[in-house]
């Protein structure tokens, strides 16, 4: 178990949470939470590997999850934001009453 | 003159133009019609005689042919020529044509029709032209068949007369079983000698190499191709030349106006079967040895057409009709002469024949018009008073074709035919049924000139004019006939007379001259003049000669007595006191006068076979074929049907089932987007780690 | 070492997995804060100050209080939505809207990632070395230098979302319907 082998199956374990809990949870604004969970589990994984990978000094994998955070955070806003409005519309915010676009 | 063999297609082409443009026009403009018709004749009569003068200035064969259709990698060839035969034709035609013409312009003039009249005698004119210069058969037989529709057209001018239409049609279907040997004929000669050109430099069906070919090739069923190909061409003559059994038609040809008589069958179209016999004069003469089988039935079947003819013509009481059988008469006169004496022989009649038949015709014409259409000979006479132009002219003209000694052509030319006959060398019988033909010739036109200009007038009450039928003619005085119609007739009457000079034994300059070419071929001579022969007396005493004429004149003088010492003797008071002859013999008298019943006897013989025919055709057509097409259309229309009903149930319901199982499986697929978000998101793991493993198992392998 | 990163990894897990479970969303709220939390320190386990710290101020304090701000805002009823009742429709379909399905979903990509990552000859040979330098004046050189498209854009991306956000998010004019 290397440390990278660790901080990988971590980052795995709060991906499967995240996900779990997004498909699992009616309220939306639960959905985007798992959302972010899976984000910032992405997130360690870059760090890890930039970390333990090769040429560490070319900050790749830091950038990148700077960028991550940075957008991470405009989409928590926009789409908390949509909730506010369905939630205006329809007056709830559980995600299996919101079926106006079935086929 | 050497243009006019270039041009020699000018001469048919302005007769063609007139009619033509007459066609085109309203029958109110009877001048420009008439003015056509005989400004056109006119210019063809001059051209003509161009080349006429050239023919005697280079009587050799000159022609012109032309590439005319092409089929595969051979050409029919067209052409026209120019020899003595055809200068003379082209000279009679255009002469007699144009004072036939001229005749017709009074004749005619209180006719409605007037320039549907001359529109056809100039179509005429044109096809006759046409005749005579081809130099392909297959040239001569279209100028044939134009001929025999213009001579249907024209009896059949008057159609609202039942009796016309009847003639016309009569006329035409004759000619045309005639014409359908001679197309037999023509085409088996072109599928032996490959071509229809009669002289071609060599190469042509009358000329040596094909002629050659013919004589060596096989016969067909034990006769003699050659044999073979000139008797259906010479059924074409019999046809058109009124020949025994085809001669039906003539006689009732006249119910036309009387100049298309006088033309079309006294002096030219029923000559057109004369002239083509003369033409392939060296297929019909051709043998191994001895004489030519072809000329044998062309000279038997002559001499007993004269002599039927002539022998009907005695009992007739329409002075047309008379007149008609003459000709058949002396058309059997002029075959004869063709098949035992050759072309110079009956081509001498045909020309002396046509001017003094033509005279006959014009000058019963003018009988007919100065007595208020009346043609029954019975009901005319003593009108020699009455018109002695018409009397003179027509006594010129019976005693021409009586052949009166020493002065009137038909003397002439008939002692040639009867000489060669006399020296034929396979029987004596044409002699002889040629002898007693002309002893019935002088007898039956005494006969009609006795009843017709001596005697007491004899008038009907009422007569029905042909020309306007709504009319009742009132009976007048006859008057002689205005100058326009009685000038021809002089002029013809002059070249009765003159024309039997040119062919004396004495000085037989047309023989020499028709004879030329063929002269020429066997040895050429530098000087083309040195031919004209001398004028020698002294050929008069050649072998049988003098005594020949001496017969021959006997016979005339014995036949004209004979007609006055029946019917000139006592004058003919009454319309119905009996025919003298049927007084001495009425059963014969009864016999000839109802045509010794040969039209009654192809009534009940060839007229049911051939409507059997047509039965049997019909059925033949609506049933068998017609039943063959209907089984392929029921098969059509079955397949269709299975077609159509494939389309429906099969590929259409196919079609609706597919359709509806997509929008099954549509509708099916539509519960997948149920709208609600999560759903999709498990669908999408689902597919993550799906694809997921995929790859990694794949990259683990 | 291993012994405080299996610390924090803990109190990460439990605190994501109690943001998932929890029925009353406030309390879920406050479960996600301490998960954020936790990973910030991972990333300072990492030497990622700059991540760790960002992470915190920008997680931490922003989007859990976004959430909180917007779980106040739509206050709904609170019933049980772990299991949601099926509408007569979806009883027919097998993709049923229960929990059982997601966390078997879940599993599956767990057991996936662990196999990718137990089978990884990069992540099994990497050995533990010596602090990379990730200060400031490196990272803003790096973005300054190489990065500075995608710097820009998402300059320009924050400001399109905060623009956006604000007009999805406001009261529509009552015009009558």
């Amino acid at each position: 178990m290397t440390p990278l082998t660790a901080y990988l199956l971590i980052s795995a374990l709060l991906f499967s949470v995240g996900l779990a809990g997004a498909l699992t949870r009616r309220s939306a604004i639960l959905v985007l939470a798992g959302i972010e969970l899976m984000l910032n589990a992405a997130n360690l994984n870059f760090l890890a590997f930039w970390r333990f990978g090769p040429h560490p000094e070319a900050l790749t994998g830091f950038i990148f999850v700077i960028f991550s955070i940075a957008v991470a955070a405009a989409e928590a806003a926009v789409g908390l934001a949509l909730i506010l409005a369905i939630y205006r519309h329809a007056n709830t915010s559980d995600v299996s009453q919101i079926v106006e676009m079935k086929g | 003159m050497g243009f006019i063999v270039h041009d020699l297609w000018l001469i048919p082409v302005l007769p063609a133009l007139a009619a033509g443009i007459s066609a085109l026009l309203r029958q109110g403009e009877r001048r420009l019609s008439a003015g056509l018709a005989i400004g056109s004749m006119g210019i063809s009569l001059a051209l003509a005689l161009c080349a006429f003068v050239q023919s005697l200035a280079d009587p050799g064969r000159q022609v012109v042919n032309f590439h005319w259709m092409q089929f595969g990698s051979e050409w029919i060839s067209l052409g026209w020529m120019l020899d003595p035969l055809t200068a003379v034709m082209l000279v009679m035609i255009a002469f007699v044509g144009l004072l036939i013409f001229i005749y017709s312009t009074c004749y005619m003039a209180h006719d409605a029709n007037f320039t549907r009249f001359f529109c056809f005698l100039s179509l005429f004119a044109a096809a006759m032209f046409g005749v005579v210069i081809a130099n392909s058969l297959l040239l001569l037989f279209m100028c044939w068949e134009l001929v025999g529709l213009t001579s249907y057209l024209l009896i059949g001018f008057w159609y609202h007369r039942p009796a016309a239409a009847a003639a016309a049609k009569k006329a035409f279907i004759t000619t045309r079983i005639g014409d359908l040997g001679l197309l037999l004929g023509m085409v088996w000669l072109y599928s032996k000698t490959g071509t229809l050109l009669f002289y071609d430099h060599g190469a042509g069906c009358l000329e040596h190499g094909a002629l050659a070919s013919l004589l060596g090739a096989a016969s067909v069923a034990g006769v003699p191709v050659f044999n073979a190909i000139a008797l259906l061409i010479f059924c074409g003559a019999v046809g058109k030349s009124g020949q025994l059994p085809l001669h039906v038609w003539l006689p009732d040809a006249m119910e036309g106006p009387t100049p298309v008589s006088a033309l079309i069958h006294a002096a030219t179209m029923v000559a057109a079967g004369v002239y083509l016999v003369a033409r392939v004069y060296p297929l019909m003469s051709l043998t191994p040895d001895g004489i030519a089988t072809a000329l044998k039935v062309v000279a038997w079947t002559g001499a007993i057409t004269a002599i039927f003819a002539a022998s009907v013509a005695v009992a007739q009481n329409d002075i047309k009709r008379i007149l008609a059988y003459s000709t058949i008469s002396q058309l059997g006169y002029m075959m004869l002469g063709l098949g035992v004496g050759g072309v110079s022989v009956g081509i001498f009649h045909l020309i002396t024949h046509a001017f003094f038949k033509a005279l006959l015709f014009l000058g019963a014409g003018s009988v007919i018009h100065g007595c208020t259409e009346e043609q029954d000979i019975r009901y005319l006479g003593g009108l020699r008073r009455f018109m002695p132009i018409t009397f003179a002219t027509y006594a010129v003209g019976t005693l021409a074709l009586c052949g009166f000694p020493l002065l009137f052509s038909g003397f002439w030319s008939k002692d040639a035919i009867l000489h060669a006959a006399h020296g034929w060398s396979v029987s004596q019988v044409p002699f002889y049924l040629g002898v007693i033909g002309a002893l019935l010739t002088a007898f039956y036109m005494t006969r009609q000139v006795c009843y017709v200009f001596f005697g007491e007038r004899r008038e009907p009450q009422t007569v029905e004019s042909p020309r306007a039928p709504e009319e009742i003619c009132i009976i007048a005085d006859p008057h002689e006939s205005p100058s326009t119609m009685t000038a021809p007739l002089a002029v013809l009457a002059v070249f009765a007379v003159v024309l039997g000079f040119i062919n004396t034994p004495a000085w037989p300059w047309f023989t020499s001259f028709l004879l030329q070419p063929e002269a020429t071929l066997a040895s050429p001579s530098p000087n083309p003049m040195t031919w004209n022969p001398a004028l020698d007396f002294g050929r008069f005493a050649e072998a049988g000669l003098l005594p020949l004429m001496l017969l021959s004149s006997l016979i005339v003088l014995a036949g004209l007595a004979l007609g006055w010492w029946f019917y000139g003797r006592k004058p003919i008071i009454r319309a119905d006191d009996p025919d003298a002859l049927e007084q001495l013999a009425p059963p014969i008298f009864h016999a000839l006068q109802k045509r010794l019943y040969v039209d009654e006897l192809y009534e009940s013989t060839l007229i049911p076979a051939a409507r059997w025919a047509a039965h049997f055709s019909a059925w033949l057509d609506r049933w068998v074929w017609n039943g063959a097409v209907s089984a392929v259309r029921i098969l059509v229309t079955g397949l269709g049907w299975m077609d159509a009903s494939i389309d429906t149930n099969a590929v259409n319901a196919g079609f609706d089932e597919g359709c509806r199982g997509v929008s099954d499986g549509g509708r099916l697929l539509s519960h997948f987007q149920n709208g609600r978000v999560q759903n999709y998101l498990r669908v999408i793991a689902a597919a993550l780690v799906l694809l997921a493993a995929l790859l990694l198992w794949r990259s683990a392998a | 070492m291993t012994v405080l990163i299996t610390i924090l990894a803990a109190v990460t897990l439990s605190g994501a997995v109690a943001a998932m479970t929890l029925r009353n969303l406030v309390r879920c709220a406050l479960a996600l804060t301490i998960a954020f939390a936790g990973l910030a320190t991972l990333y300072l386990s990492l030497d990622a100050q700059f991540a760790g710290l960002a992470q915190l101020l920008v997680y931490v304090g922003a989007i859990a209080i976004l959430i909180v701000f917007a779980i106040l805002l739509t206050p709904s009823a609170p019933e049980s939505d772990l299991e949601s009742p099926d509408s007569a429709l979806d009883s027919k379909t097998h993709l049923s809207s229960s929990g059982l399905v997601g966390s078997l979903l879940a599993l599956g990509v767990f057991a996936i990632l662990a196999w990718a990552v137990g089978r990884s000859r990069t992540a099994n040979s990497a050995t533990a070395t010596a602090a990379p330098a990730a200060n400031m004046q490196q990272i803003g050189e790096t973005l300054v230098h190489r990065y500075i498209l995608p710097l820009e854009v998402i300059g320009l991306m924050l400001t399109a979302a905060l623009i956006g956000a604000v007009i999805v998010a406001m009261k529509e004019s009552q015009a009558p319907r």
